[in-house]
């Protein structure tokens, strides 16, 4: 499936073979609805390419496999979703604090806890905050259809090797089971230069170590920095996001994932009864668009915020927006997405109350 | 008068050990000699230009600062899961666990036990001293009954503690192993066998045999308030009656399991 010809491709398999294109040599991972069809399909997909498959005995193990290949300079992926994915925050941590070139795949579903396998978008703050312990930062790339997941795990292994930094892929259950037209064409990004750092046996050089423990307190603080200064690199280098129609926008519509998907359609409804709404979607949750959004609240833009979580994106948006503008939330936990309906009713509704006051 | 051409070097540091290493294992802890033996195999099976060693959180932490080969540091008892991303990667490199028995046989006994049951083809390594030597001796998944420890200051009863685990034998247990044995380090002797053993766990890898396991009952004098002559003395009255040594399974012997 490596040309540019059209599939009807569920995302899950998508995700699956935009690995295989991308050079992923390793998947460890452990079955949890709803992304377990991505372990399936690499389960013969890899070994027959002469690549490694291993069924983790625990998501804890599995992302400590990712460790331990992607420490060797490979190409290495493992997928979860939501709380499956609260297992592998301490690994995470480690990861950035080793700087490995860890991907990782979220289909999330609904928490808190076992919580059901709906669709939803409550990992938003386990992604971008991160739930292991330190200062740390992760990419998190967010799609919205099923091109998107094919295009952003390319992005994801790029991005892993260019800056040494985990990449999460934060999916949705909405995305990882639906089915849509998509085109893989070639994994677009050059091959990383992984040579001076990984492990390799030492041969005709020093030996190397690859480790987040502070050798001394001073080192280690300089590593912290280190680590930070790279992220701001990665801030103004790789930081994406969407607009439509925003110039005269009056209210912007703003969502990740695939929400994005229900924002575009209420827009195209609210600009035909002639209301000036825009769109603005985050690609990049981590690095995010803040200054962006500023500039846009700074030209007295309101903001509605529409997501499947208790309000987790919310807070980012408020805070970029600061005391310039506005901002609202139109959500809900998880199961049902908010509608094209719901999304309209809920613009006429701010629309009504702002011409009462 | 000795021609210079006869002399002999009998006895030097590992040519795979840094050059400026130090030690940060406390006196009369026997982790020095753990790590020299497997040292002494790294430069008798010519394996330093194809190691890559996966370290624990606990004593050996600093591995890396002792031998003179590529490492990389696993978050507790993951050693094993690091060591099966490395060795899944590379699979013509030689890759080791070195780690203490809380990081091996209680945090990390699920990724122990599978490594095993997967039959990795790496070697594992388990100091098992009793207790958790860098946080300052607590009870431990080998602690022993009757053994008085920072958290069981009256010592180990089965009512509220529960019992010891003893790894070698489970890990026999599990069939992608291909080699299991207990060693020690109290005498001479025993050192000779354990650098026997840790040879023999080397080889079912190098041969593709399958998982190669040792664990090393070791000494704590610092955590067991002993002296070191007192703790070696434990170990042979007090550990080797409860982990008794020996080959627990070991798949080149005649016969196949023994």
């Amino acid at each position: 499936m490596n040309t540019s010809e059209k599939v009807l491709i569920k995302g899950n398999y998508a995700i699956a073979q935009a690995a295989v294109n991308a050079g992923c040599q390793c998947y460890f991972g452990y079955p949890i609805t709803p992304q377990t069809e991505i372990g399936e399909y690499l389960s013969s997909e890899m070994p027959e390419l002469g690549r490694a498959y291993v069924c983790a005995e625990s998501e804890l193990a599995a992302i400590n496999m990712v460790l331990g290949a992607t420490a060797t300079g490979v190409k290495a992926m493992t997928t979860s979703s939501s709380c499956a994915v609260a297992l592998m925050q301490e690994a995470l941590s480690y990861a950035c604090g080793d700087e490995l070139p860890v991907v990782l795949v979220n289909v999330m579903r609904a928490g808190p806890g076992l919580g059901y396998i709906y669709p939803a978008q409550g990992d938003y703050n386990q992604a971008v905050y991160g739930g292991g312990n330190g200062d740390y930062k992760i990419v998190v790339l967010a799609p919205s259809n099923v091109q998107e997941c094919i295009d952003y795990t390319y992005r994801a292994f790029y991005l892993a090797q260019k800056y040494r930094n985990p990449v999460i892929l934060l999916a949705d259950g909405l995305l990882g089971q639906m089915m849509e037209p998509a085109s893989f064409g070639e994994y677009p990004y050059p091959e990383v230069d992984i040579s001076s750092w990984a492990l390799t046996g030492a041969k005709n050089r020093a030996a190397r170590a690859i480790y987040s423990v502070g050798p001394n307190e001073k080192k280690h603080i300089q590593h912290v920095y280190d680590l930070f200064e790279k992220f701001e690199t990665i801030k103004k280098n790789e930081t994406t996001f969407e607009e439509f129609q925003v110039e005269d926008a009056d209210l912007i519509l703003t969502a990740f994932g695939s929400m994005t998907r229900n924002i575009k359609a209420a827009m195209r409804l609210l600009r035909e009864k002639g209301l000036r709404v825009g769109c603005f979607r985050p690609i990049t949750l981590s690095p995010f668009p803040h200054e962006r959004i500023s500039e846009l609240a700074l030209k007295g833009k309101k903001f509605m915020v529409v997501e499947m979580n208790m309000g987790q994106m919310f807070k980012d948006i408020k805070y970029a927006v600061g005391d310039k503008s506005q901002v609202s939330l139109l959500n809900r936990p998880c199961g049902e997405w908010l509608s094209v309906d719901e999304i309209v009713e809920a613009v006429l509704e701010e629309v009504k109350n702002v011409a009462r006051v | 008068m000795l021609q210079e051409s006869n002399l002999k070097q009998v006895f030097g540091t590992p040519k795979c050990m840094k050059k400026d290493f130090r030690f940060t294992y406390c006196p009369g802890c026997d982790h020095g000699v753990a790590t020299r033996l497997v040292a002494e195999l790294i430069d008798e099976f010519g394996l330093k230009e194809k190691t890559i060693s996966s370290t624990c959180v606990g004593c050996s932490v600093f591995l890396y600062n002792f031998i003179d080969i590529d490492c990389i540091e696993a978050p507790h008892g993951r050693a094993c899961a690091s060591a099966t991303g490395v060795k899944r990667a590379q699979p013509d490199k030689f890759v080791f666990t070195y780690q203490g028995d809380g990081d091996f046989a209680s945090i990390g006994l699920a990724e122990s036990m599978h490594t095993a049951l997967r039959g990795e083809k790496i070697t594992s390594i388990c100091i098992n001293n009793t207790t958790y030597g860098m946080t300052g001796g607590q009870l431990g998944p080998t602690s022993i009954m009757g053994q008085r420890t920072t958290t069981s200051p009256n010592g180990r009863n089965k009512e509220y503690y529960g019992y010891p685990i003893k790894v070698a034998e489970q890990i026999a247990l599990c069939d992608g192993t291909a080699y299991s044995a207990r060693v020690a380090l109290d005498t001479v002797a025993h050192i000779n066998q354990a650098k026997q053993a840790l040879k023999k766990a080397f080889e079912v890898q190098l041969n593709g045999l399958g998982f190669g396991f040792v664990e090393i009952l070791s000494s704590c004098p610092t955590n067991w308030k002993m002296s070191p002559e007192q703790a070696h003395e434990r170990v042979r009255e007090e550990m080797i009656p409860v982990f008794p040594l020996g080959v627990f399974k070991d798949v080149t012997a005649e016969g196949g399991n023994k």
